[in-house]
């Protein structure tokens, strides 16, 4: 057998063992790279940045006595969250108690050992509030454990990244694990990493958690998008916020 | 066997197994039926003829086809377009209508990989559709031919 032969056997035997469109990962790259430069700016400047109004109304939330408890979550966490640990805000969403624990879901816990009131996921103030945590972690390396029981879960997370939905038809993993810094229709396809979020979206002018982008994607492939907490649309975030590993935190970012 | 006994026989083996079938689509009762020959579909969807006019409306409007979100189109005017898929100036040139037809109504039966949607997919195959989707096809078959008779214009 000639070299030639034998390099086509050894690859061909190969083949079977690579998923079908696997690209080879190299360094994640921040939606920042992908966006225009008059959005970066934006992004950049604290009074240009729309985000940032979302900051401000999560700082009154953290400081405003919650209904029936009695003190804030500034009280225990400091007026500008400085007793938070931002090593740890980098490290959302994290496996605890036996299972996934969002950031959002984390404050939602710890405000509703105080009132005795939970407030569902993406709602408004649960957003604003995780806006305001977020940014205190900005310029923070995104942390996601990929290791023990996080494994099974990323694995799901993955498969959910890869699964075809609604009548486009595709998975995230078509686009932006395949064709990113192509165009679609005049706007570049980011890597669609998680560290930006909640972002202020220019195309709807709204702050938007990462699910919620999710969701906003599902429904523009016109799929059914999966209910705001619900197991798919945590996994889905989980399994792209560890993608993000690496990355800078900037919330609020601005988005396309 | 042609494409819509493969797609049914996807649909048989696939859907149970992945449990994704909650809400099965039915398959619409004005769906028309299509053969796979030569990697072309020669005959037009439901005998329909087709409107260039009309098919150069649907490839730009973002609610319809919306080909230039992937594609670049020799169309005056127009500046935002997508690079995932090749330019299809020419495209008239390169493949003949049934070659066209068969890419624009499922394009997966040439790269299953592909990342273009299925135009006319039997909507049995698709996954979690919104709600208002669920037995739909992207177009119509009317749109499907109109597209083909703009597209096979661009020689």
């Amino acid at each position: 057998m000639n070299m030639a032969c034998k390099t086509l056997v050894l690859v061909c035997g190969l083949l079977p063992a690579i998923p079908a469109g696997t690209v080879v990962a190299g360094e994640p790259r921040s939606g920042y790279e992908f966006i225009r430069p008059a959005t970066r700016e934006m992004q950049d400047d604290d009074f240009l940045n729309p985000g940032m109004f979302t900051v401000e109304k999560g700082q009154q939330l953290f400081r405003e006595k919650l209904e029936g408890a009695g003190k804030s979550c500034a009280e225990c966490h400091g007026d500008d969250g400085e007793g938070l640990d931002t090593g740890n805000i980098a490290r959302y969403p994290v496996y605890k108690g036996g299972g996934l624990v969002t950031l959002q879901r984390q404050i939602s816990i710890c405000r509703t050992s105080a009132t005795g009131k939970s407030l569902v996921a993406d709602h408004p103030d649960l957003v604003a509030l995780e806006t305001f945590v977020r940014n205190r972690a900005r310029g923070v390396p995104v942390n996601v454990q990929t290791d023990g029981p996080m494994q099974a879960l990323l694995a799901k997370g993955e498969q959910l990244y890869r699964t075809r939905y609604g009548l486009i038809d595709i998975s995230c993993f078509h686009c932006h694990g395949l064709y990113p810094g192509q165009m679609i229709r005049g706007q570049k396809i980011s890597e669609g990493q998680g560290n930006g979020f909640p972002a202020y979206r220019l195309d709807i002018g709204e702050i938007t958690s990462l699910e919620q982008r999710i969701q906003q994607c599902l429904t523009l492939m016109r799929a059914e998008p999966f209910d705001s907490g619900s197991e798919e649309i945590n996994l889905l975030g989980l399994y792209i916020m560890s993608r993000s590993n690496g990355l800078k935190i900037e919330t609020p970012a601005v988005r396309y | 066997m042609t494409a819509l006994r493969v797609c049914r026989l996807l649909a048989v083996v696939l859907l149970p197994v992945t449990g994704l079938a909650e809400e099965q689509a039915q398959l619409p009762g004005d769906y028309c039926h299509w053969e796979m020959v030569d990697y072309g579909i020669q005959q037009p969807l439901c005998g329909l003829a087709g409107d260039a006019g009309r098919g150069q409306a649907i490839v730009s409007d973002s609610h319809l086809g919306n080909c230039l979100a992937c594609h670049r189109l020799p169309i005056p005017g127009i500046e935002a377009y997508g690079t995932i898929g090749p330019s299809l100036a020419g495209i008239g040139a390169r493949l003949d209508a049934a070659q066209i037809r068969l890419r624009v109504v499922d394009s997966r039966h040439i790269n299953p990989m592909s990342i273009m949607p299925g135009f006319y997919r039997d909507p049995r195959l698709i996954h979690r559709p919104g709600k208002r989707y669920l037995g739909k096809t992207f177009l119509t078959a009317q749109q499907i031919e109109d597209v083909i008779a703009y597209l096979v214009t661009l020689k």
